[in-house]
């Protein structure tokens, strides 16, 4: 056992009127204690599954997800999930939107230390000042960043994204990719993260996986080293247009729209 | 602040003063249409029985109400849960609800001969139930998947998910629905008071207004119901801005 996330042979159908539907097939993949994995991959290919899964949300028909050496077999507070949509509870401020997980996970953490963690990673996030807000008040582009303030409240070890930021504008998406990366930086966590961004795949993580079309299983893995922090710059260099270009053409095997055998324009 | 207090007391004045110049223009005798100016002097004269009519009225529609809120909110999280059970209760629901009150009024009365209270309650409550019911289910059944997902990822219990997110996301809907039952008990309660032979409540004030043909007390009747419901409604608009204010939008 190797990765903080260790999934191996994992094989997932769905029951439907017309049959089982499978999903994943098996599939394995490992990340390491502090890695960032991008998962990519034609749309319905079973990755909204593999997050629930290592969310503990579902079990897997076959196969094992293990997390720091532990079976997954049902949710575990030390995972923290932000989807596409922020689902911030509207009844509620924006701090007290960030503190929810410590209302349900058991922390030692005084009442008053609870509520200076939130205000610091919002501050981190660039939302200092928009504490007593409603969600309401707030931008799309700010409400996810709240959101991903409530997913790291607890100190998960694992912090799983399932599409952040496909809602949003291509600016303000691009801030938040920079966010993300201060977010990293302090406040380490191994994540996950699901995305039909080749860019923002190989901006915010350090491999990113294909998945084949249904039933998905590791088509491709690209690590993408880096050497001090990444800017946005880095984007536009002529290794990221190469990177991007293979992964296209992954996307397009796993979509079956090029033969597997019409290998990568490296 | 003046505009939400001033302008509706003028409006209400203008209304009288419209109604007044009606009857007296067409110079309708009492006994066709009461005027505004007939009728304090038909509530000083039975002032008393108002006030222990109006009581009685008042507290049948609110405790038909109360229990409309209980089994509606009851139903509503049974539906709004267990998707069989909603296809189940449903039609019934409706089916029932589709049945004209008027017509279970009298048998109600026949049932339960002299339990005025009980019948009465038991009315406001079958005509105000429907729309609680069916507003909790919808607003549970409708909650969005990511909502459970953040909580129960993190290990809480089905109570706590209910508690946190699924009861405080559904009171908008809950308060909406409120609104108009209110309105709809308040007709049960007068239904059954008016049907019921030896009648107590408003509705009974009402009829021996009718046997008597003394048309001022029947309009000043009418006058105290519309008071009454007013008073219940701002109530039910008062806690919804407690429980339920963040749902307004600021509208500039």
């Amino acid at each position: 056992m190797t990765g903080l996330i260790e999934i191996r042979n994992v094989t997932h159908a769905y029951v439907t009127d017309t049959g089982p539907l499978p999903v994943l097939n098996d599939l394995s993949l490992s990340i390491p204690e502090g890695g960032f994995v991008a998962v990519v991959g034609p749309s319905g290919c079973g990755k909204s599954t593999l997050t629930r899964l290592i969310a503990g949300l579902m079990k897997p028909d076959r196969g094992k997800v293990w997390l720091h050496g532990d079976i997954v077999t049902s949710p575990r507070s030390t995972v923290g999930m932000a989807f596409q949509n922020p689902v911030l509870l509207e009844w509620r401020s924006i701090l007290k939107n960030v503190m929810l997980p410590l209302e349900i996970v058991p922390t030692r953490l005084t009442r008053r230390e609870q509520e200076d963690r939130a205000r610091k990673l919002l501050a981190l996030v660039g939302l200092e000042g928009f504490e007593d807000k409603r969600p309401s008040e707030l931008s799309g582009g700010m409400r996810q960043r709240a959101s991903l303030c409530r997913a790291l409240v607890h100190q998960p070890e694992v912090l799983i994204l399932d599409e952040p930021f496909g809602a949003l504008d291509a600016f303000t998406r691009e801030d938040l990719w920079m966010t993300m990366h201060n977010l990293k930086a302090e406040e380490p966590f191994t994540g996950v993260m699901i995305t039909h961004d080749l860019r923002e795949s190989i901006f915010l993580a350090d491999q990113v996986i294909v998945l084949s079309g249904r039933p998905a299983t590791a088509q491709h893995v690209m690590d993408i080293p880096s050497a001090g922090p990444r800017v946005l710059d880095d984007l536009y260099t002529p290794e990221a247009a190469d990177r991007l270009n293979v992964l296209r053409r992954q996307i397009e095997i796993a979509q079956g729209r090029a033969p597997a055998n019409a290998e990568t324009g490296e | 602040m003046i505009r939400r207090i001033v302008v509706p007391i003028v409006a209400t004045v203008v209304f009288l003063v419209l109604w007044e110049l009606l009857v007296w223009f067409n110079d309708w005798p009492n006994y066709l249409m009461a005027s505004p100016s007939d009728l304090p002097a038909a509530v000083t004269k039975y002032w008393n029985l108002f006030l222990i009519m109006g009581w009685q009225t008042l507290w049948r529609t609110v405790a038909g109400l109360l229990i409309a809120v209980l089994v509606g909110v009851a139903f509503g999280m049974i539906m709004g849960f267990w998707r069989t059970m909603r296809d189940a209760l449903y039609p019934l629901l409706v089916g029932f609800n589709a049945i004209p009150k008027a017509t279970v009024v009298p048998i109600v009365a026949l049932i339960f001969v002299g339990a005025h209270d009980f019948n009465a309650v038991m009315i406001a409550f079958m005509i105000s139930f429907f729309p609680i019911a069916v507003s909790v289910s919808i607003g549970l059944s409708t909650l969005e998947p990511e909502y459970r997902d953040i909580l129960r990822s993190l290990g809480a219990s089905r109570s706590t998910i209910f508690w946190k997110i699924a009861l405080p996301k559904t009171l908008p809907e809950f308060f909406g629905a409120l609104k108009v039952s209110v309105t709809l008990a308040f007709i049960g309660t007068n239904l059954m008071e008016i049907v019921s032979p030896h009648g107590r409540g408003l509705g009974a004030l009402f009829d021996s207004g009718k046997t008597n043909s003394d048309y001022p007390l029947m309009f000043a009747v009418l006058i105290a119901l519309a008071f009454l419901g007013i008073v219940l409604y701002y109530v039910v608009v008062v806690l919804e801005t407690i429980f339920a204010g963040w749902a307004e939008r600021e509208v500039n």
